[in-house]
């Protein structure tokens, strides 16, 4: 009985002329050893938790890409008259003041994780990945404001960018000499403060996740190219960038991810109005507040869904690739 | 022993002359690390500083200002005005049983889906996983349908003081109850969960599984006593990580609880700062005190914490 492979086949043997022995036989060996009873058990520890998934996370998917071509206000059922086309993508795209201000903060929002502070997160890695006094302390430091709530991040910037208080008018003198910037207030600039604030806790997250990556690089490769008479900027761009490829697709889909998904820091600031209009926010402003235009909500949360699929498709395929 | 201490001593001894060369280098790239290090705190710091100053003195000196006073009054003030234990509580309620149940669904999931082969494994744990990189702004609005129209038992609560946990709802429905804020958690977070555990559950071979089958053990005997042991370093990581992301929660508490009371602290903290504390030094005390315990548990489980990032991540 010790062995599985030799015991494995009687288990099979014995189990044949029983119901779905045909099934059974088509399939690997392995098969065999479960009973029914380990068959149910089987579909229900994944059956509870996929039922939750789906019914909490894909049907309400489902539902918004549906939804959106409804003008419904979230009272009574869905009926035929509700259905209106794609009036509410013609609103959004034409009629809707915020719409395109929000697509283009989003893509500044992204723009500038991807190109500033994915880039410092990553030459933090690359820094700190050598033998190197104090390495512990700087990587903590670092890494310390990616495990705050982002609600006190929030704060905590707050005191830097406040007008007449915070920090930085106070200590560029700007308070003094009259001429106060409103960091937070300022519709043309306040993106960037909250970017900013952001990628503090952005820039230590990349740094962790490409730390570990660089940990797995093969130290032989570097030795190979130290040896060939690569400098260190040579060796990284042409021996360990390209080995990274797997890790550097992951840090993009995160980067993404984290652009399409933010909306706490800017609800926090000052709830995604005047200049801080994020697609996220405008789906919980449009559906959930006192307006309720559910139908309306929804064309812009897919609109976010289209979006999103680009980073979660690259994703898959490469975690696809990586189980297959 | 003594070759096998000598070996990584006689490597150290290799490597020794490199960093030598490049001395200049390395001062400049501790210069830069620590004024990088000095730029990364400075902002927590300040809000130390500002938080342990009375209001009364930064409104006549400013803040940029040497210190007269430094004390915890704000802290303490914060602390029982804002009555924050009630609201830690509120947290506790919500993110002990959410980590729980999402490490036994996703652990469940995995094992199903690593140990054994079937036809639709891998598309399972990919709508796991696609699932969890959704923005959960895609779904509220069904979602906040889903919750206002769901029927839920009402059992009573537990109550302890002014705090009252209702078994399973105080108002019939999912929303505004702590059990769908536990649920919404627990959904989104089992994807995530879920890929990390199954990437570490990849590495166990199938014949533990196989030879425990063989001697009459069932899957759920074998996934409770076989399997989650063996995946204890990959489980604590999670558990910290989760415990953090749930911590940190901010979108689910502010548009699936509408009772304030009920609010865990980071959606309390939102609310308390606009319409009770108005000064900034106030306002700075219940940051810190809100972040105090994900700080903690970084500073105490940081191993783990970075282990299961990188879990979710090297491997995929």
């Amino acid at each position: 009985m010790a062995n599985p492979a030799t015991s494995a086949v009687p288990a099979r043997a014995s189990k044949a002329p029983e119901a779905g022995a045909v099934v059974a036989t088509r399939r690997r060996r392995r098969y065999s050893l479960l009973t029914r009873r380990d068959k149910v058990l089987i579909i229900l520890m994944v059956g509870i938790p996929l039922t939750l998934d789906i019914l909490l996370i894909w049907g309400p998917t489902l539902a918004s890409v549906l939804l959106s071509f409804t003008d419904w206000q979230g009272i009574g059922t869905v009926t035929a008259q509700n259905i209106v086309g794609l009036k509410n993508y013609k609103t959004l795209f034409t009629g809707y003041a915020f719409f395109w201000p929000a697509v283009e903060h989003n893509l500044i929002w992204l723009a500038f994780l991807a190109f500033i502070a994915t880039p410092l997160g990553m030459l933090l890695a690359v820094l700190l990945d050598r033998e190197l006094r104090g390495k512990r302390i700087y990587q903590s430091v670092f890494f310390l404001p990616v495990v705050l709530p982002l609600v006190v991040v929030g704060f905590i910037w707050e005191l830097q960018y406040a007008p007449s208080d915070g920090f930085i008018n106070n200590a560029f003198g700007l308070v003094k000499s009259g001429k106060i910037i409103d960091w937070l207030g300022n519709p043309s600039i306040n993106i960037y403060s909250a970017l900013i604030a952001t990628s503090w806790r952005h820039i230590g997250y990349i740094m962790v996740l490409y730390l570990a990556g660089l940990k797995s690089v093969d130290p032989s490769l570097r030795e190979a190219a130290k040896v060939d008479g690569a400098t260190e900027v040579q060796t990284f761009f042409n021996v360990v960038l390209p080995v990274m490829a797997p890790i550097n697709v992951i840090i993009v889909v995160v980067t993404a991810i984290e652009a399409l998904r933010a909306f706490d820091l800017a609800y926090i600031f000052n709830h995604g109005t005047n200049g801080l209009e994020l697609l996220s926010i405008l789906i919980t402003n449009n559906s959930i507040s006192e307006a309720s235009l559910i139908g309306f909500g929804s064309a812009i949360a897919v609109v976010l869904l289209v979006i999103s699929l680009v980073p979660i498709i690259v994703f898959l395929s490469r975690a696809m690739r990586a189980q297959a | 022993m003594s070759t096998v201490a000598a070996a990584p001593r006689a490597l150290r001894n290799r490597r020794t002359p490199r960093p030598r060369r490049i001395r200049p280098a390395r001062i400049a790239l501790h210069a830069f690390l620590i004024a990088t290090v000095a730029l990364w705190l400075f902002p927590l710091l300040w809000a130390i500083y500002a938080a342990l100053r009375p209001v009364s003195e930064t409104i006549i000196n400013g803040y940029l200002s040497w210190p007269k006073t430094l004390n915890f009054n704000n802290f303490t003030t914060f602390w029982t005005e804002a009555d924050l234990p009630y609201f830690y509580l509120n947290t506790l309620v919500i993110v002990v049983p959410a980590v729980i149940l999402t490490l036994l669904l996703a652990s469940m999931v995995a094992f199903c889906c690593t140990q054994f082969s079937w036809k639709f494994n891998l598309v399972v744990l990919m709508l796991f996983i696609a699932g969890n990189l959704l923005p959960p702004q895609v779904i509220i609005v069904p979602l906040y349908w889903v919750y206002l129209h769901t029927p839920i038992a009402s059992f009573g609560s537990i109550d302890i003081g002014r705090f009252s946990f209702a078994l399973f709802s105080d108002n019939g429905l999912l929303y505004d109850q702590y059990i769908g804020i536990i649920l919404i958690h627990v959904v989104f977070q089992t994807g995530f969960a879920t890929f990390v555990l199954s990437n570490y559950m990849k590495t166990i071979t199938k014949e533990i599984t196989e030879s425990a089958l063989v001697d009459g053990a069932n899957v759920l005997r074998i996934w409770w006593s076989v399997i989650l042991p063996l995946c204890r370093p990959a489980l604590a990581a999670m558990a910290t990580l989760l415990f953090t992301f749930i911590y940190n929660d901010f979108f689910w508490a502010l548009l699936l609880l509408k009772t304030g009371d009920k609010r865990p602290i980071t959606s309390a903290l939102s609310n308390l700062a606009g319409e009770f504390f108005v000064n900034n030094n106030l306002i700075a005390a219940g940051a810190l005190l809100a972040a105090i315990p994900p700080i903690i548990v970084f500073i105490a489980l940081q191993k783990h914490f970075v282990a299961g990032l990188t879990l979710g991540s090297t491997k995929g």
